[in-house]
């Protein structure tokens, strides 16, 4: 069939266009200017060029929050996505149970992200927090602000908490999708409880797994108010990731130039590694065919 | 193998169901003789897999018991009653290929390598998937699919009974055709007891040995295709079996005379009727001769359907088919008459049998 070209076609898309360049591009590039420029205020500039990547590149502060901020979310997602299985298997598929269980998986992922902060910095806090004192009345010296351990500790129970949940709805949508058929045909040929979940619900959410997946790496990867309202990147700077690094290079010390390197930085790091999870997730499925 | 009884089966899908109405399965009580190719044809929503998933252990029955060869088997499970079953739409394991399709079920029950190789070598030569046995089975066409399920279904040597429901809507008309003789040769070979599901009458018919009719939750006549074809016992049956089905009319019933408006119709032998309500006369339109003697007809439409014609007409006020062959005439001033062995007496839908002979008629 020929194809119509019509240039009107531009028009429609431009709406969005203008959108996405306020944004997104404008901002993007305006890091990108101070990257390569010095400023020292009087909004006077002075080309730098790499020299900004360059000691971003070599600080160990940054490889610092990067080390911390891959082990996070690696933690984050060998916790989640297992977890986050197993509850949506063992929800109800009829029956009253299922609005119940719906209205209270999403529960955690309607409240504004400082509060949950503010919930778990109260919560474990000794004097008065119910967690953190308990632990300290069994005998248990737990205290988030001295320990860097503890502060982790806590900092991962409150994501796994807040964003679970997300997981669980993603992999109950994929199940609720599989026709009883299946279950059926699968107690007739004496299939074991195991073999069912290899071989009928997790094909069927793999998709859904994928998405799951990308959305809590890249979330946990920028992570910010959550470990800032709690812990405040401390004690010392044990829970410091990128994002929380990234404000306080630019907002704390004003050191635009360096701070705009290393958002570009961060924002290639995030892209590539969406990137790889999505190519080896999605190319684990062409092989099969 | 097994003799399968039902022991006074009843089944509601709602735990407060009192009145009959809310049974989807009324009162069952059927044996299903061992070896025996039995088909379960009725309506959608007739009760047919409500059955079938009770034989098979997926429902647990609201009221009575399943035997297997005089073991009661119904609170044991669907592994425990070795069944195999083929559902309505593919199931196939997307992550497996053909092969560990069919090998699935040998290899759950722990069977020698050795001997699955054999029986799935052998299914896949007769569901003629031998070409494709190392493809995985996730991009295969519908019917591909489901000839993996029917499969499934065929390759345990030892099952007690092989139920199916609707296995072949979605194959393609040739494949069907295909499929069911090899299913009948299967059935001659193994002699396993097999109940299929159908909503079609030329599917059920030429399946199966015994032709089991359901209508709305119960069982109205079990019998071979010509049993069901020469004497109905239920108007449904007689409507459902047949195309086009058999001709009903309001009748008055006086010992070995029937009155249908202003005609009367000399029977072969007087009814037993004992005061019920509404009584029906039915004839097959295989069984009514046109020509110029008998009672006055008008004839409305002629369908020639190729090597027969079908005449639509009306009778005292009733509507009227006949089949004729394709070369009879149909004469301008047309007359019917019935032939007397193949009409048959129906009380509130159920036939009537005979005073003198005590048996059906």
């Amino acid at each position: 069939m020929e194809k119509t070209w019509n240039n009107k076609a531009w028009f429609l898309v431009l709406p969005v266009l203008v959108l996405v360049a306020f944004s997104a591009v404008i901002p993007l590039m305006t890091v990108v200017n101070y990257s390569v420029q010095d400023t020292f205020g009087n909004n006077e500039f002075f080309w730098a060029g790499t020299d900004w990547f360059t000691e971003i590149l070599t600080s160990p502060r940054f490889w610092d929050a990067l080390w911390r901020n891959l082990i996070f979310s690696a933690v984050i997602l060998a916790i989640e996505v297992p977890l986050g299985i197993l509850i949506a298997l063992n929800m109800p598929k009829h029956g009253p149970g299922v609005p119940v269980c719906l209205v209270l998986m999403a529960l955690p992922l309607l409240i504004p992200w400082n509060v949950v902060g503010t919930i778990w910095q109260v919560f474990g806090r000794v004097d008065i927090g119910l967690l953190g004192y308990f632990l300290n009345s069994l005998g248990i010296s737990y205290n988030y602000t001295q320990n860097p351990a503890h502060a982790w500790a806590t900092v991962i129970v409150m994501d796994v908490w807040h964003w679970t949940s997300l997981v669980v709805l993603l992999c109950y949508a994929g199940l609720v999708s599989i026709p009883d058929a299946y279950y059926q045909a699968a107690r007739i040929d004496g299939a074991s409880r195991w073999s069912v979940f290899r071989h009928i619900q997790l094909p069927k959410m793999k998709r859904v797994l994928l998405i799951a997946v990308l959305l809590r790496f890249m979330d946990s990867f920028m992570i910010y108010t959550e470990p800032f309202v709690v812990t405040g990147g401390g004690p010392g700077n044990s829970t410091t990731f990128l994002s929380i690094d990234l404000v306080k290079m630019a907002i704390g010390q004003f050191d635009l130039g360096p701070a705009a390197a290393m958002s570009i930085i961060y924002f290639l790091i995030i892209l590539l590694l969406s990137w790889v999870f999505y190519t080896v997730m999605t190319q684990s499925d062409a092989e099969q065919n | 193998m097994a003799r399968i009884s039902l022991e006074h089966i009843r089944h509601a899908y709602s735990p407060r169901a009192q009145a009959a109405g809310d049974y989807a399965l009324k009162e069952v009580h059927h044996d299903w003789e061992d070896g025996g190719a039995y088909a379960l044809l009725g309506p959608s929503g007739c009760g047919k897999t409500t059955l079938l998933n009770i034989i098979s252990g997926l429902l647990q029955p609201s009221d009575g018991r399943i035997l297997f060869d005089g073991r009661d088997v119904t609170q044991l499970s669907t592994e425990e009653r070795n069944i195999a079953q083929v559902f309505q739409f593919p199931v196939v394991y997307d992550t497996m290929t053909v092969f560990d399709n069919l090998a699935f079920p040998l290899r759950n029950r722990k069977v020698p390598e050795a001997e699955v190789e054999k029986r799935v070598n052998e299914i896949l030569e007769m569901t003629d998937l031998a070409g494709m046995a190392k493809r995985r089975a996730q991009r295969l066409t519908a019917d591909q699919k489901q000839k993996i399920s029917l499969g499934r279904g065929l390759v345990r040597a030892n099952v007690n009974a092989i139920l199916f429901d609707e296995p072949l809507t979605v194959i393609d008309p040739h494949m069907k055709w295909v499929l069911r003789s090899q299913l009948k040769r299967l059935h001659r070979q193994s002699r396993f007891t097999m109940v299929y599901v159908t909503h079609d009458q030329t599917e059920a018919l030429t399946f199966a040995d015994k032709v089991v009719v359901m209508h709305d939750g119960q069982i109205v006549q079990i019998g071979t295709p010509a049993e069901l074809f020469e004497r109905p016992s239920h108007t449904f049956v007689g409507y459902f079996i047949g195309s086009p089905g058999m001709n009903f009319m309001p009748v008055a019933v006086e010992g070995k005379t029937a009155r249908v408006g202003d005609q009367t119709i000399t029977l072969d032998n007087a009814p037993a009727l004992a005061g019920q309500g509404r009584i029906e006369l039915g004839i097959r339109p295989e069984f009514i001769k046109l020509g110029r003697e008998g009672m006055p007809v008008s004839v409305n439409k002629v369908e020639d359907i190729g090597r027969q014609k079908i005449v639509r007409a009306t009778f005292c006020g009733q509507p009227l088919s006949i089949v004729l062959g394709e070369d009879d005439e149909i004469p301008t001033d047309a007359k019917v008459s019935f032939e007397k062995h193949a009409i048959g007496i129906f009380a509130d839908s159920w036939r009537v049998k005979n005073q003198t002979a005590g048996q059906e008629g």
